[in-house]
């Protein structure tokens, strides 16, 4: 499995107060990648130290192969970036902000063309194309800028905060569309989020980062694994006596009654059931209905800093 | 190559812009009129003119035309205020092009938008009832084209120190009105206190007017072509200036 974006204890301080601190992140190439963190954790420095808009204080990184520092021209034409904020020309059309960027990204002119009708195919912007961006939603604006991001077919597609400020619907259809981005060609994307479902549901692997440092990184799956909390809810008749009885079992870490339901807390709950619904049968208690819960990311973050990610705000 | 379409890109883009702004384009030749008419009428009534055959209004109409082109290039090199706030400077910043590509396309952009501009005012002479040979009309725009490299220039220089358009007014008042009163567009240099002829000659715009003045009314300070080689100076030490500051300060502008 190779790199795609490789740091070296990459550091960024503003006077005494350090944004970034010696990150050492590893990107698979070909993958969804989330840097997921509350809001002022570094998210957006990582991302513009990598994309050589801002300079390390220490530290360095590759992106594609390339030096950050030594390399900046060859990894800008390397990267698509969307960035956090807007970065588009109200009085232009969104077909004029492709031709735009194809050009300054030298996009040779036989297929430039193609790119561009691929990429307004693919974004969906129907008639709007030929109309102002100043008359389209949020949702169609951030299509436009990813879509941008790929005329010039990058090999990694950075994106800060891809869904902020979205409705949950355009949310979605977003990240639909960076799914299909990524299986589709030869491109890795890393995104940063502070939403926890954006990071569990879209990414192969996650760093989640808190003021400045990677605290753990691993896919959202073995992550969740990791914290060895699964919760099995069952339905069942006289509740409380099954959870007296259950208590005994030795996989069982604690039993509780909660809302008239029962709630087993274990670890790797999907091999569990079997067990549990066997043991229930044995002991004559005719189950309702099974429900396995994993942790969230959340929870996973809240283990390693005692903290919430807040879910809202900008 | 690629920095010559580079280049072209950025000067497609503020051309689109000053097209599509049609409020603007009708305001920037406006406001000139009506210095012509009103002021000059006025002012023109109430002094004694004698050294131009058209009298004050004529006088003045090369002034009014290079004050056309300041406030058209500095505001337009301003525009990159505007482009820092809305973010779309930064697709501009991070694309693989050379800086100095990006400050020509911008220099390019705003003369076009200057040069049509003054091209409309000297289309407009008869107004003033100043007549103009097409020797006289190519040589105006051409000097038009010189100057408004050189201001837009300057208008790239001071954005880029600059974070908000609220600094306009600041900018406004210390930098573009100044240079307009001191460049003899209303007055002839000609005979000042020591300490304004100073001031005046400092101003790069003065040499512009004068240069305008020289071919339009035959009448000068100083040769045309120690007028033209000012403004040629002014404005290859203004894109250099800025082609500098946009690749030094390239982190504070994104
Ligand atoms: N130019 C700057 N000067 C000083 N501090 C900054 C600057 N840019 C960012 N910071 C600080 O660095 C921290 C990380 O910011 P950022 O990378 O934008 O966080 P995120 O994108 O994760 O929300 C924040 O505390 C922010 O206030
Ligand atoms: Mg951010």
């Amino acid at each position: 499995m190779s790199l795609i974006i490789e740091t070296e204890n990459i550091t960024k301080k503003y006077d005494d107060f350090t944004a970034v601190n010696s990150i050492n992140l590893k990107v698979p190439k070909n993958s969804v990648y989330g840097v997921l963190g509350p809001n002022g954790a570094g998210k957006t420095t990582l991302i513009s130290m990598l994309c050589t808009i801002l300079k390390p204080t220490m530290g360095t990184g590759r992106v594609n192969g390339y030096d950050i520092l030594k390399q900046a021209k060859e990894v800008r034409e390397s990267i698509g970036i969307v960035f956090q904020s807007r970065a588009l020309d109200d009085i232009l059309t969104g077909r004029e902000h492709l031709e735009m960027h194809a050009s300054l990204y030298g996009v040779s002119h036989d297929v430039r063309q193609d790119r561009i009708d691929e990429v307004l195919d693919l974004i969906a912007l129907g008639k709007k194309a030929d109309e102002y961006v100043k008359t389209y939603s949020g949702g169609m604006k951030r299509r436009l800028e990813i879509g941008r991001g790929l005329i010039h077919h990058p090999k990694v597609l950075f994106l800060d905060e891809p869904t902020l400020g979205l409705d949950p619907q355009t949310r979605e259809s977003i990240w639909e569309y960076i799914k299909n981005l990524n299986q589709a060609q030869d491109l890795t994307v890393l995104l940063t989020t502070h939403y926890m479902e954006e990071a569990d549901k879209l990414c192969d692997e996650v760093a989640i980062i808190n003021q400045g440092q990677i605290i753990t990184a691993d896919s959202p799956k073995n992550l969740k694994r990791e914290l060895k909390a699964d919760t099995i809810t069952i339905n069942v008749d006289s509740p409380q006596e099954f959870v007296e009885k259950i208590q005994g079992l030795e996989f069982i870490k604690d039993a509780f009654l909660m809302d008239g339901e029962v709630k087993l807390l274990v670890e790797m709950g999907e091999n569990l059931i079997p067990a549990v619904v066997e043991f229930a049968s044995q002991e004559g208690f005719p189950i309702k209905s099974v429900e396995l819960d994993h942790p969230s990311l959340e929870d996973v973050f809240i283990k390693f800093t005692g903290s919430k990610i807040s879910s809202e705000g900008k | 190559m690629a920095e010559l379409e580079g280049i072209y890109t950025i000067w497609l883009r503020e051309t689109k812009r000053f097209f599509r702004y049609k409020s603007r384009i009708v305001t920037s030749v406006v406001t000139p009129l009506l210095w012509l008419i009103i002021f000059g009428t006025g002012l023109g009534a109430a002094v004694r003119f004698g050294a131009t055959a058209g009298g004050y209004k004529a006088f003045i109409y090369p002034g009014i035309v290079g004050q056309t082109i300041l406030f058209t290039s500095i505001f337009s090199g301003l525009s990159v205020i505007m482009d820092r706030q809305y973010g779309f400077l930064k697709e501009i910043l991070v694309a693989p092009i050379s800086r100095p590509a990006i400050v020509m396309g911008k220099a390019l952009g705003i003369s076009t938008a200057a040069v049509i501009q003054a091209t409309i005012l000297l289309l407009l002479s008869f107004i003033v009832g100043v007549s103009m040979s097409p020797l006289v009309f190519i040589s105006a725009m051409i000097v038009s084209l010189i100057m408004s490299v050189g201001l837009g220039g300057l208008g790239l220089v001071i954005a880029a120190f600059t974070d908000s358009m609220e600094g306009f007014n600041l900018i406004m008042s210390f930098i573009v009105l100044p240079m307009f009163l001191l460049s003899g567009a209303l007055f002839p240099i000609t005979g000042l206190p020591s300490w304004l002829q100073a001031a005046v000659y400092v101003n790069p715009l003065t040499y512009g007017v004068d240069a305008l003045r020289s071919i339009i009314l035959n009448q000068s300070a100083l040769p045309l072509g120690i007028d033209v080689l000012a403004i040629i100076i002014f404005a290859l030490i203004m894109i250099f200036v800025a082609a500098l500051l946009f690749s030094k300060k390239e982190q504070s502008l994104m």
